[in-house]
């Protein structure tokens, strides 16, 4: 246990810049990720804006577009929602939930966050090179995005490269702490049945992570010696502009498969702790233990175990054997068996349950709603004869953004309301908060709901303008404007969330240790905001699961991790 | 089945090693799917080449007092490789017994014959290079063979010489008697990292040179 008995920091820099406290690198990844998200929200805006009216920007021509689309795309897949999941809620939550005093390599956590944010003015440096940044789209399909005509296939294709690399080292060294810390430097009492859904979550992610970007990795690697070497490994025999190019015989589909293997695992990175979180969120606002426990822990491992045999769901229309689709599309559709379980187990919860409308419980709820959505379109797209014509149409746009994008963010958006009391000791403004949610959750069903039907309608995505295609009809359109206004109200919406971040923090309510009377040991610390090593004189020790909530026989209607007494569980 | 799940997961460890091992292996488990994913790359490039794949067992042969004789250097550079194996496990051994200038000297001949085969590849690189093998083109047949061989045995001798350092530092380390009062873990945990790279080699090898 040396390990764990540091001397508290005394400078400014190294309280609060070089610091190896797990809070504050924490707070550092959580800054930095919204930082990005805000700019990629930015750019979704600008999207929106040339698709809604058409021509009516000057600024934005095609190549603009399409480096929007795909800085949107990465950054928010990326750079905020593994970042914020792992490295902000993993950093701050895994050493409290369990009990340890800090993460098990305090140093090399530190240099994760460094790592990060070196891969983020990385990535935004190439918005200041000749060409600008990659327009490649977020799946970088080679022979495109290393070859002139696509924007950014000199600098910024060569940047984002590189940027993704640095992304995984830091990934993977916060990664190593996170599942050893889980594994290894758990308090006494706290078995790994007995520890929060959250905590499950974010484990099973990060070992999906350390497993998945490898693949990411090396064809990063490989592509950036197609483009600098003038190798041939996704290159096959191009003729360009009458010219014959000096590759040969390389493979794009290789790229694919490698992309597709980090890619689809990718979803449940960030899926899994949403699972996790939203458990918690509503067990605590409901005031009533999560229903099937046991089973929601199994069906996240089970997630993170089929997530790696699904990758080529993406690319039937790319070409491959039909016995192949035919065992891609079987176990696509496994996975809504343990998903559909968690769904049910959620809904199970609130049954009955002493339901407490606080703002994350309003956004826990949201969740369940737009996952829902999400989830069922996937069964679509996941079947091949269904996905041939749907693929590449804004049915898919849809189907994402309300499976892995919306839902992930109002879980985050949840989870910060819930947490943001014990990392600053203020209460977030409720009204306000609520102002947000029922913008947010209004706002995204305006915007993405309809995708569903310009996607049926065969209006197909990434196309930068609309005119002259005589199968779109002129609804389409009209929808199109409408969507983007919905965008931009939702947009401004989340000014006010910024606001209260801010505002909270120095007129906020103050919030006590525990305002939301939760179970689990973050919030049994002796000081709000927990100091340095987290405990004060001894680390606590778990007595119970985190849901013994309105136990028969107790006046008080939750029994914190570290009471002790009788075990339920 | 439920005992079982009930003993892995009791509370505090999972696994009774130290914290740094634990992270080791699970950094070795990582760094599996970056060479299994570079192995895969490189199978899937050389079926979908379209020109004729270099005959490797000409490509690599040295020709020694007249001879051309096939796979020697690389012989002999995997025997010093698995060699220092040997001499990690003995640094690993003499660790625990707390004779630790005994396990630092066998470190250091570890970090030697790391260097040695470093060494040796940058010569079979020389040698390639002079014969005109690039990343891009070789004088035989498919580009990708340049491409695909510069890439993997790079990446593994980068892998090789890190562990040159750090198996520099730990030694120097442990001949200062730094780890006197926390133990000799740290030798095995830098020799875990060693044989990993000892074991990726032998698949560069069976798959580079051998097939």
């Amino acid at each position: 246990m040396t390990a764990q008995e540091h001397h508290s920091p005394q400078s400014f820099w190294t309280k609060y810049i070089w610091s190896q406290d797990h809070k504050v690198i924490a707070i550092q990844y959580s800054l930095t990720a919204i930082f990005v998200g805000l700019i990629a929200l930015v750019l979704s805006t600008l999207m929106r804006l040339q698709l809604g009216f058409p021509g009516s920007f000057d600024f934005i021509d095609a190549s603009a577009y399409y480096q929007y689309v795909t800085m949107h795309g990465m950054i928010m897949v990326v750079y905020l929602l593994t970042a914020i999941f792992l490295g902000g809620f993993g950093n701050y939550l895994i050493p409290l939930m369990v009990g340890a005093r800090d993460m098990v390599f305090p140093f090399v956590n530190m240099l994760s966050y460094w790592f990060y944010l070196l891969a983020v003015v990385v990535l935004l440096a190439s918005f200041f090179v000749t060409g600008g940044p990659t327009g490649a789209g977020w799946t970088l399909y080679p022979p495109q995005a290393i070859l002139p005509g696509t924007p950014g296939s000199d600098g910024g294709i060569i940047l984002m490269l590189i940027s993704l690399g640095i992304f995984i080292i830091a990934a993977t060294m916060g990664g190593l702490n996170y599942v050893t810390t889980v594994l290894q430097a758990r308090t006494r009492g706290m078995t790994l049945m007995r520890m929060p859904l959250t905590i499950w979550g974010i484990f099973m992610a990060t070992i999906l992570a350390l497993l998945a970007f490898p693949a990411l990795f090396v064809s990063a690697i490989m592509m950036l010696f197609d483009k600098l070497l003038s190798t041939s490994f996704f290159m096959p025999a191009i003729l360009s502009m009458g010219e014959q190019l000096g590759h040969e015989g390389g493979s794009p589909i290789l790229f694919q498969h490698l992309f597709w293997f980090f890619g689809h695992p990718e979803v449940y990175i960030v899926a899994l702790p949403a699972f996790g979180i939203v458990s918690d969120l509503i067990s605590v606002h409901a005031r009533k233990n999560i229903f099937g426990y046991r089973m929601m822990v199994w069906a996240i491992v089970v997630i993170g175990v089929l997530s790696f045999v699904v990758w080529a769901h993406h690319m039937y229309v790319s070409g491959m054997n039909p016995y192949f689709g035919y065992f891609f599309a079987t176990t696509t559709l496994i996975i809504a068996v343990p998903t559909a379980i968690k769904v049910y187990n959620w809904v199970l919860t609130l049954w009955q349950g002493n339901i407490r409308m606080t703002v994350p419980m309003l956004f826990a709820l949201g969740f369940v709603s737009t996952f829902t959505i999400g989830g069922l379109t996937g069964l679509f797209l996941g079947n091949v004869v269904v996905d041939l014509p749907l693929s590449d149409t804004y049915f898919v746009v849809a189907h994402f953004h309300m499976v892995m994008g919306v839902s992930p963010v109002l879980v985050i958006f949840g989870a910060i309301y819930h947490w943001y009391p014990k990392m600053t000791g203020k209460m977030l403004h409720d009204g306000l908060g609520k102002f947000h949610f029922w913008t947010t959750f209004i706002g995204t069903y305006t915007i993405f709901f309809p995708m569903h039907y310009l996607g049926v309608l065969g209006v197909p995505r990434r196309y930068y303008a609309y005119e002259n295609y005589d199968f779109i009809p002129e609804s389409a359109k009209d929808l199109n404007a409408f969507i983007t206004i919905a965008a931009i109200f939702v947009a401004l919406a989340q000014l006010v969330f910024l606001f209260n971040l801010a505002w909270s923090y120095f007129k906020g309510r103050a919030a006590g240790s525990n305002p939301w009377q939760a179970t689990t040991l973050e919030w049994q610390t002796e000081t709000t905001p927990p100091g340095h090593g987290n405990w004060g004189e001894s680390i606590p020790e778990c007595h119970r699961w985190a849901y013994d909530y309105s136990v028969p026989g107790y006046e008080q209607d939750y029994l914190p991790q570290n009471q002790p007494g009788e075990a339920n569980a | 089945m439920t005992g079982l799940i009930a003993d892995f997961s009791a509370d505090r460890e999972a696994f009774s090693v130290p914290w740094g091992k634990a992270m080791m292996w699970i950094f070795l488990l990582s760094d599996t799917f970056v060479f299994g994913c570079f192995l895969i790359g490189y199978m899937a490039v050389r079926i979908a080449a379209v020109e004729p794949w270099p005959p490797t067992s000409e490509v690599f042969a040295l020709t020694i007092a007249g001879h051309s004789i096939p796979l020697v250097l690389i012989a002999i550079m995997t025997f010093i490789l698995i060699t220092s194996s040997g001499t990690m496990a003995m640094a690993v051994n003499y660790g625990y017994q707390k004779k630790r200038k005994k396990a630092a000297l066998l470190m250091l001949l570890t970090a030697v014959l790391g260097l040695t085969f470093v060494g040796m590849q940058a010569f079979e690189w020389t040698k390639l290079i002079e014969d005109g093998v690039r990343p891009w083109e070789n004088p035989w047949g498919a580009a990708q063979f340049g491409a695909v061989f510069f890439m993997v045995t790079g990446f593994h001798g980068l892998h090789v010489s890190i562990g040159v350092i750090y198996l520099t530092i730990v030694a120097l380390k442990v001949l200062r008697g730094h780890y006197e009062r926390k133990g000799y873990e740290i030798i095995e945990i830098t020799g875990l990292y060693w044989h990993f790279v000892d074991l990726v080699w032998v698949f560069i090898f069976a798959f580079f040179y051998l097939w």
